[in-house]
């Protein structure tokens, strides 16, 4: 469901829907043109290369290395709670980019262009409340449930 | 080839607008534009209006725009392309020239972004990046050109200070024009003590959100050089080009690879170098912007973008005069009316008509205009005989 993908999620229905099911398994997913191989991330249901409608998710490492970040002062609404956070956006191991908060394990002081980052699934549930997302973290973190999303 | 030229010009004030609704706005950029251009209502074939949708209460802007200008049963249609809506605007009214389907076309660059609410402004700020993949962990449009900012920092040494010096350049400009939101010069000690809004990003790296119209009157060559007493200012490079929505998909985070690809276009069919251009408009949303928008424009190296602004080339007399309106910085950024108040300046300044702030003897210039973070870029230049 991917209504369930983000803090607040703008766009719940989509043919690549089951990546947020596989996040809350804890497992981030790329996908694979079934006709030319072509790998994307974030993942997308047509093959921007052949142009082929068909595709296969995989699991990516999460291994990647930090392109560039900020630290955000003036939030939009729905993360005004969280101000202020550190968006970074890292180069994906197996291919593309990604953008997410950078977690608590790496303080503020040890943000560098560069260093090595893990990206992690992050977990919160709340009665019927579901929300999934990930972080980028220290190399060697594992996925976890959360109580918060800050 | 065919031309287009532009006979008329006119400019409303910038800033907080709360006299005027936007098509009230629009009315003064255009009756400025037709007695510049020293023609009738008549004369008009059609209209274009570049304007952000979103901002208004009113859905349909272009026909409330059209009514209040008093030009139906004239045709008219809106162009959309973010902060690049004026210079779209400008390309279809000289598509529309070049086809022949018509020979004078009224460019309204219109917007009233002072009505909304805070919270309205807020939910807005939260949907400007790819909205599936980046706008749920918070991104803004300051903090995605603070990432740029970041990344050129890595790169190339370009240092924060250097941001903050088109800051200081840009008032410094901006308070000698009339039309300007905030006609003050500023120092860097007052820039450098301003509040966060995306590290390394502080409230004067970034432009503010204003109301605001400009106009110009397009003509085809025969109708230009009837109607015109000015000197007309032609458009003689349009480019035009576009880079992946999500900065995910981009190859690079330190420069625009549309303003790059429109850069090159334009001067190929303008058949000029980027050392030709006498005077430059370029879409300085944020400090950062105008740095990489130098380089992608060729003024100078890739990188060397914070060394220029450093070494005071990009004010009059440097290698290459920048935004001497004040930029979107201290003109202020009513999205939709920026291109095309761009392009009312370059025309001024290539007229000889820029008082205190007029490079001396600009026979070419060149305006750059940005959409979003560089999704769409028109770079069109302007060329007076
Ligand atoms: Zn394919």
């Amino acid at each position: 469901m991917f209504k369930w993908f983000g803090k607040v999620n703008f766009s719940p229905f989509t043919k690549v829907s089951a990546f947020a099911d596989h996040l809350k398994d804890g497992r981030v997913m790329g996908s694979r043109c079934t006709k030319c191989g072509a790998l994307s991330f974030p993942p997308r249901a047509d093959c921007v290369e052949c142009m082929h409608d068909g595709f296969e998710f995989f699991e990516i490492s999460g291994k990647g290395t930090l392109h560039t970040y900020t630290k955000i002062a003036v939030a939009p609404t729905g993360f005004d709670d969280m101000v202020p956070y550190t968006v970074g956006l890292a180069d994906l191991k197996e291919t593309g980019r990604i953008v997410a908060w950078i977690g608590e394990t790496i303080p503020e002081e040890e943000i560098k262009i560069g260093m090595e980052i893990q990206v992690v699934p992050r977990i919160f549930e709340e009665r019927e409340k579901i929300k999934v997302y990930y972080t980028l973290e220290k190399p060697g973190t594992t996925w976890s449930k959360t109580d918060s999303m800050n | 080839m065919a031309r287009v030229g532009i006979i008329g010009i006119g400019h409303a004030a910038f800033g907080r607008r709360s006299d005027a609704t936007v098509q009230e706005l629009a009315f003064e950029a255009f009756r400025a534009a037709m007695n510049d251009a020293g023609i009738g209502r008549s004369d008009i074939d059609a209209s274009v209006i570049g304007s952000v949708p979103e901002y208004h209460k009113q859905r349909s802007l272009a026909g409330v725009v059209q009514e209040y200008l008093g030009l139906n049963p004239k045709p008219t249609w809106l162009t959309e392309v973010a902060c690049a809506s004026g210079c779209a605007a400008v390309r279809t009214g000289w598509m529309s020239i070049m086809a022949g389907v018509h020979r004078v076309v009224a460019i309204v660059g219109c917007q009233k972004m002072t009505e909304l609410e805070t919270p309205e402004i807020l939910a807005l700020m939260g949907r400007v990046g790819e909205v599936q993949w980046e706008s749920i962990f918070g991104t803004t449009f300051p903090g995605y050109y603070a990432m740029f900012a970041r990344r050129h920092m890595h790169e190339f040494g370009t240092t924060h200070e250097q941001m903050l010096s088109v800051a200081v350049k840009n008032h410094f400009y901006g308070a000698k024009n009339n039309y300007a939101m905030f006609r003050k010069e500023i120092t860097i000690e007052k820039a450098r003590d301003s509040d966060p809004v995306a590290s390394p990003l502080q409230v004067f790296d970034c432009c503010a959100n204003a109301d605001g119209a400009a106009c110009v009157i397009l003509a085809d060559e025969e109708r230009a050089k009837a109607l015109c007493k000015k000197p007309v200012i032609w458009l003689t490079g349009m480019g035009c080009a576009t880079s992946s929505m999500s900065v995910l998909r981009r190859p690079n985070l330190v420069g625009l690879p549309s303003a790059q690809i429109a850069a090159a276009e334009a001067y190929e069919m303008a058949g000029v170098k980027p050392t030709d251009i006498n005077v430059a408009e370029v879409h300085d949303c944020f400090t950062i912007a105008e740095i990489m928008a130098c380089e992608d424009l060729g003024f100078c190296k890739k990188g060397d973008g914070g060394k220029l602004i450093a070494d005071r080339q990009t004010y009059i007399g440097g290698k290459i005069p920048v935004n001497l309106d004040g930029g979107l910085k201290a003109k202020g950024h009513p999205v939709g009316a920026t291109g095309v108040s761009m392009t009312v300046e370059i025309a001024k300044q290539l007229r000889g008509e820029a008082g205190e702030r007029q490079v001396p003897n600009a026979r070419i210039g060149l305006t750059h205009n940005v959409g979003g973070i560089g999704q769409y870029t028109f770079v069109q230049i302007l060329r007076r005989e």
